[in-house]
């Protein structure tokens, strides 16, 4: 072994690196392509969650798209409001107000309020147990609770609940969608986030079908839609529905309700929807 | 004499000897690059820029550094070395000019550093002991080869999205099956020289 040994290789080597190198620091000088600075201190301000809620790919994507103008500040689901003030920043543009949309499960059947049809013994998740003729409950509309929305939700924004329920937080839901789209049932629907009343059944079948089955649906009685001052309640296909951008959030309908088909954001309520 | 054994040279990298359907080589790209034809040509292109500098300038490396410093084993991480600068000079040129084919390259035109085709097509002039021109049809002749299998498969994938295909093979599984049966093909080119 003789010192040319070690020497030649380490020299050719680094020789060749060194002039690389050199070659290469030339040359991405000579090629540099300018990135808009506005694209790099969006793409910084993003949440980096790349969970596709916006409508396109990734973060990176939709920091080129709102730098170059053709999506809204506001188009980021899971940054919110705060974020879409940011960005308003960033871009000189105003927020144009619109309202940020959570994920909400329209149905209250649980295990005690709902029957069941049979006992599901199978592999815990709804769409497996919806091939089994339409899952155990007896409601065909309801929430299974099996927790499939769960897993699928990547903010943790799902809990289940003691009585075989799925429960969105509104406040960690961002809007993505993933839970609406995986649900078998389409129990899962997109409400405003300052929206507090809401009905919680999903039930198409007749009054008479829902008083059999559940304790807790919409049994089309149509009480709310006489009593809302505001005219927003609409019923079609034996349910009610909110208009949402009509709605005062009065908690009127909540209390005629006879079957509490319809939940207000929060128990106590009626106190609290003064202030609001 | 000569120009027939540099005509064999061509058809054996490009047909006989294909780096894709019979060597098995570049694999990766050849499956994550071939959605499109248009992605597809492109990189080709870009394989074929670094195979013919990448031969060039190893077959230098090879013959005024290694042989006369007798340290030939340094031979494949010399050869990477060329290769690595030689894919980011490909990259800072693509960006530079062509920003879309730039996006639809995507991870793959990086990957080319790692791309065993160029790789082994460097090791196989040296292996072949083919002189400067010869080693230039050759790696002209892999290139075209790799060009002309990536589209040849990413025209029959384009084809394949629109034909009805049971749910169980749609996208990969059909994708393997179709670059076995154009391997199959190629083999009909065996014993043409």
């Amino acid at each position: 072994m003789t010192i040319e040994g070690i020497l030649y290789p380490v020299a050719s080597l680094g020789g060749l690196g060194l002039v690389f190198g050199a070659g290469l620091a030339y040359a991405s000088q000579k090629f540099k392509v300018d990135v808009d600075p506005k694209v790099t201190t969006i793409r910084d301000l993003l949440p980096g969650a790349n969970c596709g809620g916006c409508g396109v790919p990734g973060c990176d994507s939709f920091a080129k798209l709102v730098s170059s103008g053709e999506a809204a500040v506001d188009g980021c689901p899971v940054g919110g409001p705060e974020l879409a003030q940011k960005l308003a920043e960033v871009m000189g543009v105003e927020v144009t107000g619109s309202t940020r949309q959570v994920a909400k499960v329209i149905c209250n059947g649980g295990s005690d309020a709902c029957k069941e049809k049979f006992i599901y013994n199978g592999i815990t998740d709804c769409v497996a147990a919806n091939l089994v003729s339409g899952g155990s409950k007896s409601c065909k509309f309801g929430c299974l609770g099996l927790g499939t929305c769960k897993n699928v939700c990547p903010f943790g924004a799902i809990e289940m609940t003691e009585d075989h329920l799925a429960k969105i937080i509104p406040e960690k839901c961002t809007g993505c969608l993933k839970c609406v789209e995986v649900c078998p049932k389409n129990v899962i629907v997109m409400t405003p986030f300052h929206q507090e009343v809401v009905i919680t059944c999903n039930s198409n079948d007749s009054g008479k079908l829902v008083r059999q089955k559940c304790s807790v649906g919409c049994i089309g009685c149509q009480i709310c839609v006489k009593a809302c001052p505001e005219g927003a309640i609409d019923f079609e296909n034996n349910l009610a529905f909110i208009n949402y951008e009509k709605c005062t959030n009065c908690y009127i309908c909540v209390g005629k309700c006879p079957t509490k088909a319809i939940e207000g954001k929060v128990k106590k309520a009626t106190e609290e929807t003064a202030v609001s | 004499m000569s120009g027939s054994s540099i005509f064999i040279i061509l058809v054996s990298a490009i047909f006989v000897n294909n780096f894709v359907l019979s060597r098995f080589l570049g694999i990766c790209p050849f499956l994550g690059v071939s959605k499109q034809v248009e992605t597809a040509m492109g990189m080709g292109m870009a394989v074929t820029f670094v195979m013919a500098m990448a031969s060039i300038i190893t077959y230098v490396a090879q013959r005024f550094i290694l042989d006369k410093l007798r340290i030939e084993y340094m031979q494949t991480i010399v050869f990477i070395l060329v290769i690595a600068s030689l894919v980011q000079l490909v990259e800072m040129v693509i960006q530079k000019t062509s920003y879309s084919l730039y996006q639809s390259l995507g991870v793959y035109l990086p990957l080319i550093t790692t791309n065993c085709a160029v790789l082994g097509l460097t090791l196989l002039n040296i292996q072949n002991d083919y002189n400067l021109v010869e080693l230039i049809v050759h790696a002209i002749g892999a290139a075209i080869g790799f060009t002309l299998a990536i589209v040849l498969f990413a025209a029959i994938r384009e084809r394949m999205e629109l034909s009805d295909l049971p749910v169980a093979f749609k996208g990969f599984p059909i994708a393997l099956i179709t670059a076995s049966l154009m391997s199959l093909a190629f083999m009909g080119f065996m014993g043409l020289v």
